[in-house]
């Protein structure tokens, strides 16, 4: 996977950059699957490595398949992308140690959700009980950001056809 | 790629599964993993490479923009629909328990069709906006010329 984000970052032919991007996305989908989180590795690989890359392939053809060389010196993005790595590495120095059972979550809520959500809402996937159950709402939000989206882009790239009417019923009144 | 008979014959061989896969995941994401998003991307993912191999024209004709349109809406007012639904059973705004004799039933029954809400938009969307890219091309050619 280092490899490959490597490659991204140093290729300049957009095709391999989009074919590397596939197949990072793949290999986080599998490292999702040794994880246990298998909805997640799912949508990794049906959203990353699959629709993502037909869109970067659509966007490829529709401007041009080599990327134009840096005009400013990275130095400034370089110094900001170090920083907040630098600080998200530091936040997580305050979080519990990886599958550590005593972390509070571990105490609090997960319990909870394995030992009631089956027998309340008679779904034994836990995953789909709290998505669509115990954070309703979450979801309902989520959906409307996806439906957002969905207006934004047709807002923004769909093709004006009512133009030429338009100007024809200026004409007319022009007449 | 158009004419290329080994990818023709293999999308259609390949395209019934995906969206049976699709539905599968849909409907067994109670019991497996899956859900609702995973199910619309899917389904998503299987006419896309319908239009890659078969070209756009022919999967407009097959899921038109209007549908798809119609479907992105459709889609968080089913979610919506069913807060809606537990309010006037006397519940509140997404909440299941009253959509069933049995709480355990409306809960089911909630989640599925909150499911649905969320396959239908996810659905759209996706297939919208390549709809949108792929188009950008050919609508541009046809403006200039």
């Amino acid at each position: 996977m280092g490899a490959a984000a490597i490659g991204i970052a140093r290729q300049r032919n957009l095709f391999g950059v989009v074919l590397l991007g596939g197949i990072y996305s793949f290999l986080m989908a599998t490292l999702l699957v040794v994880l246990d989180a298998v909805d997640v590795a799912m949508t990794e690989a049906a959203v990353g490595a699959g629709i993502s890359t037909v869109l970067l392939l659509g966007a490829i053809y529709l401007t041009g398949s080599t990327e134009s060389g840096p005009i400013h010196k990275p130095w400034l993005p370089l110094f900001v992308v170090i920083v907040t790595g630098g600080m998200l590495v530091y936040g997580t120095l305050g979080l519990p140690a990886f599958s550590d059972p005593q972390a509070p979550i571990h105490q609090h809520v997960a319990p909870r959700y394995l030992t009631e959500a089956p027998v309340k809402t008679g779904v034994p996937n836990v995953v789909t009980a709290v998505l669509a159950s115990y954070r309703g709402y979450d979801t309902l939000g989520e959906t409307t950001v996806v439906f957002t989206a969905g207006i934004g882009v047709i807002a923004l790239l769909r093709r004006r056809k009512p133009r030429v009417r338009r100007d024809d019923t200026d004409r007319r009144a022009g007449q | 790629m158009r004419l290329d008979i080994v990818l023709r014959v293999l999308a259609k061989l390949l395209i019934p599964f995906a969206l049976m896969f699709a539905s599968y995941v849909q409907f067994h994401g109670d019991f497996g993993p899956g859900g609702g998003f995973q199910a619309g991307v899917i389904i998503a993912a299987a006419v896309i490479f319908y239009a890659v191999i078969y070209g756009l024209p022919s999967a407009r004709k097959v899921v038109p923009d209007g549908v798809i349109e119609a479907m992105i809406a459709l889609g968080v007012l089913i979610y919506a629909g069913v807060g809606v639904v537990g309010m006037l059973l006397g519940g509140n705004f997404l909440d299941y328990f009253v959509l069933a004799h049995d709480t355990v039933h409306g809960q089911h029954r909630g989640i599925f069709w909150v499911e649905v809400g969320v396959a239908v938009t996810v659905s759209a969307v996706m297939l919208k906006i390549f709809y949108v890219f792929a188009a950008r091309r050919r609508d541009a050619e046809e403006e200039s010329s």
